[in-house]
């Protein structure tokens, strides 16, 4: 069988649904593989670390598996990479889901928990589960993508999450949308460099969420077109 | 903001969309995709696909229809039963679920809830409970369709479940389900009341009104609909063909084009709509 170079690496560590995220670059037409094979994944045009998941089982897999490594050499290429729920979480510096955890220390910054009341006294649910309003936080314009991430998508428009910890990156330049859950504002996205990354599912989250897919899509149909 | 979610449920039998009464007698309404994919493009913020027979027969369909529709619909899938070990789950989250229900396997087993939202994440783990309200007056939780009795307390159980790792609970008031007689306020709110995690209403509604209900008094996360909105559908696609005759189920309902007479015809939007203006925030 051929084995054409990827469009799309979906860096796979086991036990999450990645088959979504391979149905929505399906839907984008793009070339996309579930792998964990090091030289398919550097030798991708761009990559994806999914969602759903644990960060430590995450973190001990992606550490005995060597992808830790790989994940740093293909950012450092500077080739779009796209992390997702818990692939946002684990580009950080660390993590407290079950004890402290180190992360891959991409982004500076941590992981927490959402407290169990807010500063009304209120109980917060937690996981956040569902859809809710992303707001595009002021001051971030600039980024790597030929296509911005969000682009033809408005604030407030609704995505879909689950999870209960959230990214706290200590240069908040890097945001690029918050959203408030039970007065808890968190930064539900963001662009470091050539690194976008989102706590909302973008290919669980209808329409909307596929224009950000279309636009990783268009980003990397523009760098191809540069390389030929 | 806290946005609340109305969720389709599809009980799936074989390859068929069934829908039946107290969880029981089910009716087969047609292919699941077809309703998948309408549901999404009506607004459903979410799907629950429910192998009701699971327990009893083989279980290569359900498989095959979470693919199918997860290549085509992008929102949330949870898919329940029948799902024992870690690598059932393993094999429908491979398939394109994002979320797994577990009954039968958690009650037998609690360490199995710990180990489940160990690997897979806590907000992958969906607990099921089927409550039947005794002649006491107290709720008990059942298995198999609410068919076995498990002497487990629901209450107690759903915050047994929470601290166990579970990410969510769906609650279905067994007596209520397919009923159209509304939800039962009291057995939703105790658990609401009881656990911080978000909990699903199941089992009953027949009108928007009772969505409502379940939302302002009984402090509901998200509902879970069936028969309120499978009817609209069928309306909307009369002369399609539903469904499978391969096997399973009773199709004479279908056959005979007869309407839910307990129900109204309702759409996801119709009722997003009614409980937006009643000051429930949801996505619409």
């Amino acid at each position: 069988m051929e084995s054409r170079e990827l469009d799309v690496a979906i860096i796979d560590y086991r036990m999450c649904n990645l088959f979504s995220v391979q149905s929505a670059c399906n839907y984008n037409s793009l070339y996309s593989e579930i792998t964990h094979d090091k030289d398919r994944i550097l030798a991708a045009d761009a990559a994806i670390l999914p969602g759903v998941g644990s960060f430590s089982e995450a973190m001990e897999y992606l550490n005995s598996s060597g992808l830790i490594q790989v994940i740093n050499e293909f950012i450092k290429s500077g080739k779009p990479f796209m992390g997702i729920c818990l692939g946002m979480q684990l580009l950080l510096s660390e993590g407290e889901e079950f004890g402290i955890n180190k992360g891959l220390d991409i982004i500076p910054g941590y992981v927490k928990k959402f407290p169990q009341r807010n500063k009304n006294e209120k109980i917060i649910k937690v996981p956040h589960i569902g859809w809710n309003k992303i707001e595009i936080a002021e001051g971030k314009s600039d980024n790597d993508w030929y296509i911005p991430p969000l682009n033809e998508i408005n604030s407030g428009e609704f995505m879909y999450f689950l999870h209960s910890f959230y990214a706290i990156p200590n240069d908040k330049e890097v945001v690029v949308t918050t959203t408030n859950y039970e007065d808890v504002d968190f930064c539900s996205s963001l662009m470091y460099n050539n690194v976008f990354a989102c706590q909302f599912h973008p290919e669980r989250s209808g329409r909307e969420g596929l224009k950000i897919i279309k636009n990783f899509a268009d980003t990397i149909k523009h760098n191809k077109g540069d390389v030929n | 903001m806290h946005t609340r979610r109305i969720i389709a449920r599809l009980d799936i039998k074989g390859p068929n969309l069934v829908k039946g009464i107290h969880l029981e007698g089910l009716r087969v309404l047609g292919k699941p995709w077809d309703f998948a994919r309408y549901y999404y493009e009506n607004g459903t913020d979410e799907l629950i696909f429910q192998d009701v027979v699971a327990s009893l027969y083989g279980r290569n369909c359900l498989q095959e229809i979470i693919s199918k529709t997860a290549r085509e619909v992008f929102i949330p899938l949870t898919v329940g039963g029948g799902l024992r070990t870690i690598d059932d789950i393993n094999k429908v989250l491979r398939s394109g679920a994002d979320k797994v229900s577990l009954n039968t396997a958690a009650i037998k087993d609690e360490k199995f809830i710990k180990e489940a939202s160990k690997i897979f994440g806590t907000s992958t783990i969906v607990i099921a409970i089927e409550a039947i309200k005794q002649s006491n007056g107290e709720y008990f939780a059942y298995t198999d369709n609410g068919r076995e009795f498990t002497g487990v307390e629901v209450v107690g159980w759903a915050k047994k479940v929470e601290e166990l790792g579970a990410g969510e609970i769906i609650i279905t008031s067994v007596d209520q389900d397919g009923t159209g007689s509304g939800f039962d306020i009291e057995l939703i709110k105790s658990v609401c009341d009881e656990v911080a995690i978000p909990v699903i209403a199941h089992g009953g509604a027949s009108t928007p009104e009772h969505v409502l209900d379940a939302f302002k008094h009984g402090s509901a996360d998200a509902v879970a609909v069936a028969s309120i909105i499978h009817y609209g559908f069928i309306q909307d696609n009369a002369g399609i063909n539903h469904f499978d005759f391969e096997d399973e189920g009773n199709i004479e309902f279908l056959k005979k084009a007869k309407r839910f007479k307990e129900f109204g015809i309702e759409s996801i939007q119709s009722i997003k709509e009614y409980i937006r203006g009643r000051g429930i925030n949801c996505r619409i």
